[in-house]
C-alpha cells in the first residue's frame, strides 16, 4: 500500500469518491433504489493549504467529510492520504488496527460543541483522550500537552479550565475545546464540518483567527465545510461547490467568486445577502428546490433547474469537472 | 409618517432559580405605518423577548416590569385577555422562527389556518375561509392545491412561506418576523426574503425583522435597531447604520461580519464574551468589552439620545444611540 509520496505537495487527493445510501431495504430484503449522496467526486488539497467544500444541505459535503476521517465507508473511489510520517495511503481501504494508527493524522471537528462534547467528562478527559487512545505519553506529559493547547486555543489560564464540564463553558469555549482535541495528536489533515455556524457574530471571528493561526503554526490543511460562502472566503485558499452528490466547480477562492462559471455557483453566489443596504443584488433566479438524489438518472443533475439546460444536456451524461484555464474547474456542458 | 406602534422603557425580566434575568431593560422604539424595523442582535440580547412581549406570548416566568407597548392608542401591557385576543393576529402577528413547531402535524395547513381566521374573525363561513387561503396562499408564493397538505409534506421553505401566509390571514397593521430565514438554505431565503419584502410594501404594514445576521436585516430593513444584552445600543436609518455606526458596538459587529462582496477586508474579533444578564455589569453593559471604556462608562448607564442634540421625540426617524464616547467620522 505504501508507495513513494508525490512530490507535488499534494497532501489529499480524492479519486472517483462515492457513497450511496440504500433506501427501503430491510433485514431480509434488498433495498430497491440508493439515495446517490456522493457521485464520483474528485479534488486534491495541497499541503498547508485549505478547501472549503461548499453547498445547500443535502448536497453531500458533510458525508464527504466523514469518509475523508473514515465515520463513513466509501461505496467507492480512492482518498489518498500522502504524508510525511505515514507515507502514502489509500484511505479508503485502510482497516482495523492501520485505521488507528491513520486516525493520529485525520481529525474532525464537528459542528454543535453542544452535542460533540461528552458533558460527564472535563475538558482535560476530552482532551487527553486522543492521547491515551494512541498510548502516546506518560500522565505528566499528557497533562502538559493539554495544559499547552488549551493555551494556545485561548482557555487561559489552562488551569482553571482543565477540570470544568462543558456546561460551565460557552459555545464558542466549547468550541475550543474541540480545536484542541483535534490538534492534541498532531494531525495532518482536519476536517472541520461548519466549526462556527453555531456560534454568534462576535464569537465567531475569534474562532475562525484562531483555526487559522493554527493552521499556520502547525502546518495542518482543513476540509472547510460550510454551507457559508462568506465564511469559506475567509477560511479557505480554494473552494469546491457541490451539487447533489456531484462536485460542479472549483476554484481558486477570489476566482471563483468574482467569476463563477457554472449557473449553480452563479444562482448561490447571487443569492447571498450582502451587509450592505447600498449594494443592490441581481439574482440569478433557478427553478424548483433542491430534491434528494435517489437513483438519479444519468444526466447532468442540476439539469431540472437550470435556466440553460437544452437537449445535449438532457441526453448526455453528468458532465466532467473540467479545467477551463488556471485551474478554474467547472462541470457543464454550456460554459 | 403616523404612529402604530410605540415602545416605551420596556423593562422585562425572567425569574429563574438563580435570580432575575434582566433580559430586556429600558427599551424604547416606535413604528410608522409601512415602516419596516430591523432589530440585529446576538443570541441573548433580548429581540426575541421583545417579540414575545408585544404579543404577550410570554412564558409564565417572563414579567413585565415596566413601560409600556401602545397600538393604536391602547397599552398591550395592561390588555385584558379579551381585549388580546382582538388585537392578536388582526392588528399584530407573528411570523416565528422555527416552521417545524409552529405547525401542528395532525392538522392540514388549511385546517389551521381556517381556525386562526374562525377565532380571529367571528362571521366567516368555511366557503369563504377556503377561498380567503386560496389568495394568501398564492400571495406568498404557493399553490393553493398545497392547503389540504400535512405540514410533512412541505419543504422548509415551504413551510415557513405557510407560516407566513397564516400570519398574514387577517390583514394586520404589523407584522413581527422572528428570524423566519434561518434554517433555510441560501436560494430559498433569498426568494423568501424578497417575498416578505415585496408583500410588507404591497400591503403597506410595519414590520419588525428579528435577525442575528445583519446582511439579511440590510436587505429587509428601512430602521435598523442594534441591541446588547437587553439594551438598544442603537437605532438609526438602514444607510446610517452602515455609514456612520456611532455605537462601538455596531462598529464591531459590521467589522466581524464577512461578506463575498467588495475587497477581502481582514475581520476584526471582538474580546470577551456578552455578559450574564442574571448579574448584568453596572453602567454600560458593553463596557467590559469596548476598547473606549472610560470611568463613566462603567459607573452610569448612558441615556439612549439622539445625536446632534436633537430633542428626543418619535423614534421613527433619526440617530439614536446609547454611548458616553460616540465614535464620530467612522466610515466602513
Amino acid at each position: 500500500m505504501t508507495q513513494t509520496p508525490y512530490t507535488d505537495g499534494t497532501l489529499v487527493r480524492v479519486e472517483g469518491l462515492k457513497k450511496h445510501f440504500p433506501v427501503g431495504g430491510g433485514l431480509f430484503k434488498r433495498a430497491k433504489s440508493h439515495i446517490y449522496a456522493v457521485d464520483d467526486v474528485n479534488f486534491a488539497i495541497q499541503k498547508g493549504k485549505s478547501l472549503g467544500l461548499v453547498g445547500e444541505s443535502g448536497c453531500g459535503k458533510t458525508t464527504t467529510g466523514k469518509m475523508l476521517a473514515r465515520l463513513h465507508d466509501p461505496t467507492g473511489g480512492h482518498i489518498f492520504l500522502n504524508d510525511a510520517e505515514v507515507g502514502q495511503v489509500d484511505l479508503a481501504e485502510v482497516k482495523g488496527a492501520q485505521l488507528k494508527t491513520f486516525r493520529r493524522r485525520v481529525q474532525m471537528i464537528f459542528q454543535d460543541p453542544y452535542e460533540s462534547l461528552n458533558p460527564r467528562r472535563t475538558v482535560f478527559d476530552t482532551v487527553v483522550e486522543p492521547l491515551v487512545v494512541q498510548g502516546i505519553g506518560d500522565i505528566v506529559e499528557r497533562e502538559e500537552r493539554v495544559a499547552g493547547l488549551l493555551d494556545m486555543v485561548g482557555l487561559t489560564p489552562a488551569d482553571t479550565f482543565m477540570f470544568r464540564f462543558p456546561h460551565e463553558l460557552s459555545g464558542g469555549q466549547r468550541q475550543r475545546v474541540a480545536i484542541a482535541r483535534a490538534l492534541i495528536i498532531d494531525p495532518a489533515f482536519i476536517v472541520a464540518d461548519e466549526p462556527t455556524s453555531m456560534l454568534d457574530v462576535s464569537i465567531r471571528i475569534g474562532v475562525m483567527q484562531l483555526m487559522q493561526e493554527l493552521a499556520d503554526r502547525f502546518g495542518v490543511s482543513y476540509l472547510y465545510i460550510t454551507h457559508d460562502l462568506a465564511v469559506a472566503r475567509y477560511m479557505c485558499q480554494d473552494i469546491a461547490v457541490m451539487y447533489l452528490g456531484k462536485l460542479v466547480e472549483m476554484a481558486e477562492t477570489e476566482e471563483l467568486l468574482a467569476h463563477p462559471l457554472h449557473p449553480y455557483t452563479q444562482a448561490l453566489i447571487s443569492a447571498v445577502p450582502i451587509p450592505d443596504p447600498r449594494v443592490k443584488r441581481e439574482t440569478l433566479e433557478i427553478m424548483g428546490g433542491i430534491a434528494q438524489p435517489i437513483d438519479p438518472p444519468a444526466r447532468c443533475r442540476f439539469y431540472d433547474r437550470c435556466p440553460f439546460a437544452d437537449d445535449f444536456c438532457r441526453d448526455n451524461d453528468h458532465p466532467p469537472l473540467e479545467d477551463k484555464g488556471d485551474g478554474h474547474k467547472v462541470a457543464c456542458y454550456k460554459v | 409618517m403616523s404612529l402604530i406602534l410605540s415602545v416605551h422603557d420596556l423593562t422585562m425580566h425572567y425569574t429563574t432559580r438563580k435570580g432575575e434575568v434582566s433580559a430586556v431593560d429600558n427599551v424604547s422604539f416606535d413604528l410608522a405605518k409601512g415602516q419596516s424595523l430591523g432589530l440585529v442582535g446576538e443570541s441573548g440580547c433580548g429581540k426575541t423577548s421583545i417579540a414575545f412581549a408585544l404579543m404577550r406570548l410570554l412564558p409564565e416566568n417572563g414579567v413585565i416590569k415596566e413601560g409600556y407597548i401602545m397600538l393604536n392608542g391602547k397599552d398591550i401591557v395592561a390588555m385584558d385577555y379579551a381585549d388580546l385576543l382582538k388585537v392578536r393576529w388582526r392588528k399584530i402577528a407573528m411570523v416565528f422562527q422555527a416552521a417545524m413547531n409552529a405547525l401542528n402535524p395532525v392538522y392540514t395547513v388549511g385546517q389551521q389556518i381556517t381556525e386562526a381566521l374562525e377565532l380571529h374573525l367571528s362571521n366567516i363561513s368555511p366557503a369563504q375561509a377556503r377561498e380567503r387561503i386560496a389568495i394568501l396562499f398564492e400571495l406568498v408564493g404557493l399553490d393553493p392545491v398545497l392547503m389540504d397538505r400535512y405540514p410533512h409534506e412541505f419543504s422548509g421553505g415551504m413551510r415557513q412561506r405557510a407560516v407566513i401566509a397564516m400570519a398574514l390571514s387577517c390583514s394586520p397593521d404589523i407584522i413581527i418576523a422572528d428570524e423566519p430565514t434561518t434554517a433555510l438554505d441560501v436560494i430559498v431565503q433569498d426568494r423568501i426574503l424578497k417575498r416578505i419584502r415585496e408583500l410588507q410594501r404591497e400591503l403597506n404594514m410595519a414590520m419588525i425583522y428579528i435577525s442575528h445576521d445583519i446582511a439579511v436585516i440590510a436587505e429587509v430593513s428601512d430602521r435598523i435597531g442594534v441591541m446588547y444584552a437587553g439594551r438598544l445600543a442603537e437605532m438609526a436609518e438602514s444607510a446610517d447604520i452602515f455609514e456612520r455606526p456611532l455605537h462601538p458596538y455596531t462598529y464591531a459587529l459590521m467589522g466581524a461580519f464577512p461578506s463575498i462582496k467588495g475587497k477581502r477586508r481582514d475581520l476584526k474579533t471582538l474580546p470577551g464574551e456578552p455578559p450574564d444578564l442574571l448579574d448584568p455589569p453596572p453602567g454600560c453593559r458593553f463596557h467590559p468589552r469596548c476598547p473606549y471604556a472610560t470611568e463613566v462608562c462603567r459607573e452610569k448607564q448612558p441615556d439612549f439620545m439622539p445625536v446632534n442634540g436633537a430633542a428626543r421625540s418619535d423614534l421613527t426617524h433619526g440617530h439614536y444611540v446609547a454611548c458616553w464616547h460616540p465614535m464620530q467620522g467612522v466610515t466602513l
